[in-house]
């Protein structure tokens, strides 16, 4: 299995946490999200606990931290969004000190509400990058049809998988070829062509998706995917 | 002989109302290596997934009646008529579907019911036909297209199919790549349909060529004739490219 050559977000490894079974790593992730998320917010300690544990794990897989936290950038919108709460939240105010002799007046249910905000998000996406990082995407679908996910939908992750590639390297040659025409895609004047753009992709997939089920027809599928892994 | 191949009189219309097919006869008989040419929009197509039921007088408006080594294409025979006749399309990213190679080629056999060891020896023998065996374990959009095309010939002769349809098998492909694909289908003990442009290739691999136009067969024989047949070629805008004369070619040197 993809030596060296997996996706992404999986980092090569042999540790402990990279061959612990599929399926069990995904019925930690998901256990460790809803404690998370079910810690009432103003437990300090236990999400000081919480970081720990996922630490140890990190420390256990022997991901390096450089290689999680910038991938954590996905996070960025929700932070934002969650700095922005103490601002609008209503309740009672505290006076934050700001250097320079300034006050800052914010909510404290809001303060609160974004410390929980931030911290779950962090834990949550902290905790699916490091599955990620130690389980290729082949073997968390084969873990998630171990838990009897229903096949359809274990079905259609794995075509998502498949073909994330494809149609993102459709998407470049299209902006590529955008640009080469002098249209700048990140400029708001160039939008409604970038938008007929996204719209080609979509037709452009969907076709793919048609013909896609014709092969599959063609080697005889009728509607289940078989169980390979007698082939190997 | 049973022929593998046996049309007759297919006509088809798509539901929009474009008639694609006028009646179409054909026979391709066990062990042959047949050519369709034809210009774009002849309904080169159309035929071919009129060969695995895909399209058919069922599913359309259409007439004419389709026989794989003597069954006919009916909705009935469908599994069967699909493990007969193996097509391979044109985007192997469109035939390659699977997390890996293995699981890819492995799928046309699942699907025929085959499990374990007999399913292992199946994909490792296609794999060894198209010469990607050690490329089993790779996901396939890590490979060239060179390779995909040659997994994408592997997939379907893991069906053991009667005959290979292939839709333009040399398109985008590297000479190189062009070559060594062309030396595999020569090496298959298979009969072959093979739909192209690239009529140099079709001279290089099939004795036999039907010319296809306008949803009628216009042309049937020898390639080599139909090549050279000046006023057939003009009329069905077809073109050899530019410097290549089938006349100059030494007559020994054409398969057949």
């Amino acid at each position: 299995m993809g030596a060296g050559h997996g996706h992404r977000l999986h980092f090569h490894g042999h540790s402990v946490v990279h061959r612990a079974p599929a399926h069990l790593k995904i019925l930690a992730l998901l256990a460790f999200v809803l404690v998370v998320v079910a810690t009432p917010r103003d437990w300090y300690a236990a999400y000081a606990v919480h970081l720990a544990i996922l630490l140890g794990v990190v420390a256990a897989s022997r991901v390096p931290l450089g290689y999680l936290l910038p991938r954590m950038v996905i996070e960025v919108p929700f932070l934002l969004f969650a700095a922005l709460i103490p601002f609008i939240a209503e309740g009672p105010q505290v006076a934050v000190a700001l250097p320079g002799g300034w006050e800052l007046s914010v909510s404290e249910p809001g303060l609160l509400a974004a410390w929980g905000l931030a911290a779950k998000g962090t834990l949550g996406v902290l905790a699916s990058l490091t599955l990620a990082a130690t389980t290729e995407p082949d073997a968390v679908l084969r873990g998630l049809q171990r838990l009897r996910m229903p096949e359809l939908l274990v079905q259609i992750m794995a075509f998502m998988v498949r073909y994330l590639d494809v149609v993102t390297a459709d998407l470049g040659r299209m902006l590529t070829a955008m640009r080469s025409r002098g249209a700048d895609p990140r400029s708001p004047r160039h939008w409604p062509a970038l938008a007929r753009t996204l719209g080609a992709l979509f037709v452009r997939s969907y076709e793919r998706g048609e013909r896609v089920h014709l092969a599959m027809l063609s080697r005889g599928y009728d509607g289940r995917l078989p169980d390979v892994e007698g082939a190997r | 002989m049973t022929p593998v191949l046996d049309l007759q009189g297919v006509a088809f219309a798509y539901p929009d109302g474009h008639q694609a097919l006028f009646g179409v006869d054909l026979h391709v008989h066990p062990g042959e290596r047949v050519a369709l040419l034809g210009p774009n929009g002849a309904g080169k197509t159309t035929l071919v997934l009129h060969l695995n039921g895909i399209l058919s007088a069922e599913s359309g408006h259409g007439a004419g009646s389709v026989r794989v080594s003597g069954l006919p294409v009916t909705k009935k025979n469908l599994a069967e008529i699909r493990r007969r006749v193996g097509i391979v399309f044109q985007d192997p990213d469109d035939q390659l579907f699977m997390g890996s190679v293995r699981a890819d080629v492995a799928f046309g056999p699942a699907n025929l019911g085959l499990r374990g060891a007999a399913l292992d020896k199946r994909v490792m023998d296609a794999l060894e036909q198209v010469g990607m065996a050690e490329f089993a374990d790779r996901p396939p959009h890590h490979l060239s297209f060179g390779q995909r095309r040659r997994v994408a010939v592997a997939t379907v002769l893991a069906m053991e199919p009667e005959i290979l349809v292939l839709d333009e098998p040399s398109s985008n492909l590297d000479p190189a790549s062009r070559r060594e694909l062309a030396d595999i289908l020569r090496s298959l003990d298979v009969t072959v349909l093979m739909v192209t442009h690239d009529l140099p290739y079709a001279l290089e691999l099939c004795p036999r060529s039907v010319v296809l136009s306008g949803g009628r067969v216009v042309a049937d024989g020898r390639t080599y004739d139909v090549l050279t047949d000046d006023e057939l070629m003009r009329a069905h805008r077809l073109e050899l490219p530019w410097g290549f004369d089938p006349r100059s070619i030494p007559v020994d040197s054409l398969p057949g």
